[in-house]
């Protein structure tokens, strides 16, 4: 057990990040509840995530990024099913940044493992990654993991507190507590109901229960059915919940123009025409320490954001080049090299592949290359954090995926005590994975220490934002599968090269610590699908470039997605087989699977004759645990692509929100077809060409197919939405294109040779 | 210059070039409408003046002589437009932000178009919004067109 314990510090996405504050927290000691810190005046709490004020106001912490997604309405919906309160009753508040919430379902997600692999040795490292989140004590957002992390402790948070308040009504009454009731936020004992705001003081000197009974399922009056969102008021009247909404006494404003050679550091700069500009304040040198991947640009402070954003344009400054090929030929060469010859890892190999090809006749052979470029996350909210430096204290708010990463780098960056630190998550204007960087509010953090002790609002100009991105990977795969005489797959092999994520992401957040081991972002989607093929290998080559990149909507899934199963249509034409019909015979040891491409069959109508000038695709990935096949229709009209409907059946094991679910399968397919339908990074003389919506944009509403999403709950582990609705969406649209022109499109985005219509 | 903001005639001692938007935020201290582009491209930003929809971030504030009306100014907290409470009905938002852009355009195709065909609603929304929620806003505003109605 301890050497795989040790092994696993080596291992995958999780592993790494987790050896961060390993050893300093031990593992059998519960963390403090950090709400004890900031009670109101008769306000008592239960555990980390139930407040109850004695005026009866209930507040539960949902301490994960609301980037869209709807977890904070889930989350709470968690603790109020086992607290017996109603939704409408209800405050629910992120919470302050805390070790309590490490998300141990992140990491254990991270394993190097498919989804479907429940052996000795992967629910090993599984649980001993686990054990590394809680010491670590990383509270992060991504993965679409949140739900599964909050699943079980935050339905007991709920019960717990529920059985302290009985207990204590227990003793208010003098009965004995097995003949007290709750119901609507009171505990009932015959016709007597006592709100539980009455007993909270009383029950919060109470031990608590050492072990809780939750309500089985069928006895949920919450989960399982379609919330009103607990945010939709302050969404549709405008309430000042962004980061970019922060306002504090005696603000300031800035603003950044870092590097456009990513990485690279600042030669030289003239602040003097801005610094004549009214309202600017100060110009200043942002360059952090040697080591700091960041590289070199200027921040500007001012009395507004508008004149940052002018006064930043108007300051001369002499740049550095970076160290990466300066445009995309080039970039795409070290990608051609790599997939080319480079070695890499297989994290799936399976039977003699190389055997398996050596006598293959030419004709039995399919073989296709792919590639996918650079891709930036454009959240509608651009980059932005306000910073607070006075007095040996330091405060950030900022919309972030990451809060305990943030609190340590930023004390870091003002030479602070992590204890005189705070952060304050916001509501997010979108996150995709872009917000799990520290990048923002260390910017932010360091004009704060020129600011004179007051608070600064930092934020990005939009081209500032896309420019400065942490990408998608760019990515160039090379597929080769054979068939025998019966046209049946007997071997597949995958070779994906692209920058690891993992890498990148280490280098720039925890520089002091290198990363080791395979990156399985780099093919998850690819090697990790249920499929059986006898003969199967997927490779992934780290290409050596520097470019940052990032986790954006379903990582690797993004692209791996489309490499995979578009090829697999390829395969389903050589082999004059129909790709739904292809799909169920490889998945016969998955019913899960199955059970979906079956079902997004039926709800398209798969098979029946299909009008001129149209065409349907199927596509189908597993990711962070949900089972998602899609078919996309397109017609042609006028020489232009029009995507008329989208079919989904994603099986996410128990289905705790309908609505929820569906909307954020709806959201992960507009944002997969709009990175399909035409977007793409480019490097031109060592900078990054795009800048704004003009040239980087998005689908819009009258691109907007009809999308019909069906649950199925077949799966036996419960899997995450917010991201899954992507990959598939991708390869439908390719395979979709060619089933209705015989257009085979290889390389994204599909625009390059396609037209959409608008 | 002298704005009028949701009703109320404000003072406020301003560049007459910042783009309205800037001057909404940062000096009025109105933060329903959002910066998402600054060029006019996302529609974040959009406010009525006179009625009309327009993106706050490409209309210099100098030159704005109309009434301003905001996110802010379309309801109060007990009750809310018939267009909001449409959004919640369909439970439209996901992240948010566009979401006070894509309101107040569709208020102002309702108020030029009671009964708005998908083909009205598809030129009028041009707001993008990259949680994709454009199914649930179409919804959203045939219900509001319908509870209009009725």
């Amino acid at each position: 057990m301890g050497k795989i314990l040790r092994r696993t510090f080596l291992i995958g996405t999780a592993a790494i990040v987790g050896g961060v504050a390993f050893g300093v927290y031990k593992y059998r000691t519960p963390y403090d509840n950090p709400l004890e810190d900031e009670l109101a005046e008769g306000e008592a709490t239960f555990n980390p995530y139930v407040k109850i004020t004695s005026d009866n106001r209930i507040t539960i912490i949902a301490p994960r990024a609301e980037m869209g997604q709807g977890i904070s309405t889930t989350l709470a919906a968690l603790v109020a099913e086992e607290l017996d309160v109603d939704m409408a009753n209800l405050k629910v508040e992120h919470g302050p940044a805390s070790f309590a919430y490490h998300n141990k379902a992140m990491l254990e997600d991270g394993t190097p493992f498919p989804h479907y692999e429940r052996g000795i040795i992967s629910n090993t490292v599984r649980n001993a990654m686990g054990a590394v989140s809680k010491f670590a004590g990383i509270q992060a957002t991504g993965g679409s993991s949140s739900i599964k992390d909050a699943y079980l402790k935050m339905r007991q948070a709920g019960a717990a507190a529920r059985q302290t308040l009985k207990q204590a009504a227990a003793n208010r009454l003098g009965v004995d507590i097995s003949t007290l009731k709750t119901e609507g936020g009171q505990v009932i004992n015959g016709n007597t109901k006592i709100p539980y705001g009455d007993l909270a003081l009383d029950a919060a000197k109470l031990d608590a229960p050492s072990d809780v009974q939750l309500k089985s399922n069928s006895d949920w009056k919450i989960l399982g059915k379609s919330q009103n969102r607990t945010d939709m008021v302050a969404k549709v009247t405008g309430a000042p919940i962004f980061g970019i909404d922060v306002d504090l006494p005696d603000m300031v404003y800035g603003t950044i123009r870092m590097n456009p050679y990513l990485g690279g550091r600042l030669k030289s700069f003239d602040a003097s025409a801005a610094e004549k500009m009214p309202g600017v304040i100060k110009v200043v040198d942002m360059s952090g320490s040697e080591n700091d991947a960041f590289g070199g640009g200027i921040g500007v402070i001012a009395t507004n954001t508008w004149t940052a954003f002018k006064a930043a344009e108007a300051v001369k400054v002499e740049w550095l080049k970076a160290g990466y090929p300066p445009n995309t030929e080039g970039i795409k060469e070290v990608l051609k090299k790599a997939v080319a010859g480079g070695s890499g890892s297989s994290l799936r190999d399976d039977g003699d592949t190389e055997t398996a090809f050596a006598d293959a006749p030419r004709t039995r052979i399919v073989e296709a290359e792919y590639s996918v470029p650079y891709l930036a996350h454009a959240c509608m909210e651009p980059m932005n954090a306000t910073a607070w430096l006075k007095d040996g204290k330091l405060q950030v708010w900022a919309p972030n995926q990451a809060p305990t990463i943030i609190r340590a780098d930023c004390a870091f960056e003002a030479g602070v005590d992590e204890m005189d630190t705070k952060v304050h998550t916001t509501y997010l204007g979108g996150g995709f994975g872009r917000r799990a960087e520290i990048d923002f509010c260390r910017f932010a953090t360091r004009l704060a220490k020129h600011a004179d002790g007051k608070p600064v609002k930092v934020i990005w100009s939009r081209e500032e934002d896309i420019r400065h991105d942490t990408y998608r990977p760019a990515a160039i795969s090379r597929f080769k599968a054979r068939l025998d005489e019966n046209n049946m797959l007997t071997a597949f092999d995958a070779r994906i090269a692209s920058p690891s994520i993992v890498a990148s992401f280490m280098r720039r957040t925890f520089p002091s610590l290198s990363p080791a081991g395979p990156d399985k972002t780099m093919i998850e989607g690819t090697y990790d699908q249920p499929y059986t093929i006898a003969n199967h290998r997927v490779t992934a080559i780290k290409a050596d470039l520097s470019i940052p990149v990032g986790f954006w909507r379903a990582v690797g899934n993004s692209y791996n997605g489309f490499f995979n199963e578009c090829f697999m249509d390829e395969i389903a034409v050589k082999a004059k087989t129909d790709p739904v019909q292809l799909r169920l015979s490889l998945m016969k040891d998955y019913p899960t699977a199955a059970k979906c491409v079956e079902k997004v069959a039926a709800m398209a109508d798969w098979g029946a004759p299909l009008k001129e000038g149209t065409g349907k695709g199927i596509a189908f990935t597993l990711s962070f645990g949900s089972w998602v096949a899609e078919v996309v229709e397109v017609s042609i009209v006028d020489d232009a692509v029009k995507i008329d409907n989208v079919w989904c059946a994603v099986d996410v094991g128990e289905a705790l929100d309908p609505s929820i679910i569906k909307a954020q399968i709806m959201s992960g397919v507009v944002f997969g077809l709009s990175s399909a339908m035409g977007q793409e990074i480019t490097f031109a003389d060592g900078a990054v060409e795009q800048g704004n919506f003009d040239d980087y944009d998005a689908m819009r509403m009258v691109q907007c197919p009809n999308i019909h999403v069906e649950i199925l709950e077949n799966a036996e582990l419960m899997g995450g939405v917010g991201e899954v609705g992507t990959p598939p969406s991708i390869p439908a649209l390719a395979n979709a294109i060619y089933a209705a022109t015989g257009k085979r499109i290889r390389t994204m985005p599909l625009s390059n040779e396609v037209d959409f219509a608008s | 210059m002298k704005l009028n903001i949701n009703g109320t005639v404000k003072d406020i001692e301003v560049d007459p070039e910042m783009p309205l938007l800037w001057a909404l935020r940062d000096l009025a201290g109105i933060k329903g409408p959002k910066f998402g582009c600054g060029i006019g491209a996302c529609g974040a930003c959009t406010v009525l003046i006179d009625g009309e929809p327009q993106r706050s971030c490409s209309v210099p504030v100098g030159g704005v002589t109309g009434a301003i009306t905001t996110i802010e100014g379309i309801s109060t907290s007990e009750n809310l437009h018939v267009v909001q409470q449409a959004w919640i009905d369909e439970q439209v938002p996901q992240c948010g932000y566009c979401q006070s852009g894509q309101i107040l355009a569709a208020i102002a195709l309702l108020e030029n178009n009671a009964k708005p065909t998908d083909e009205d609603i598809n030129e009028a929304m041009t707001n993008l919004c990259r949680c994709g929620t454009y199914p649930r806003i179409k919804a959203a505003i045939l219900r509001a067109a319908a509870n209009m109605g009725a």
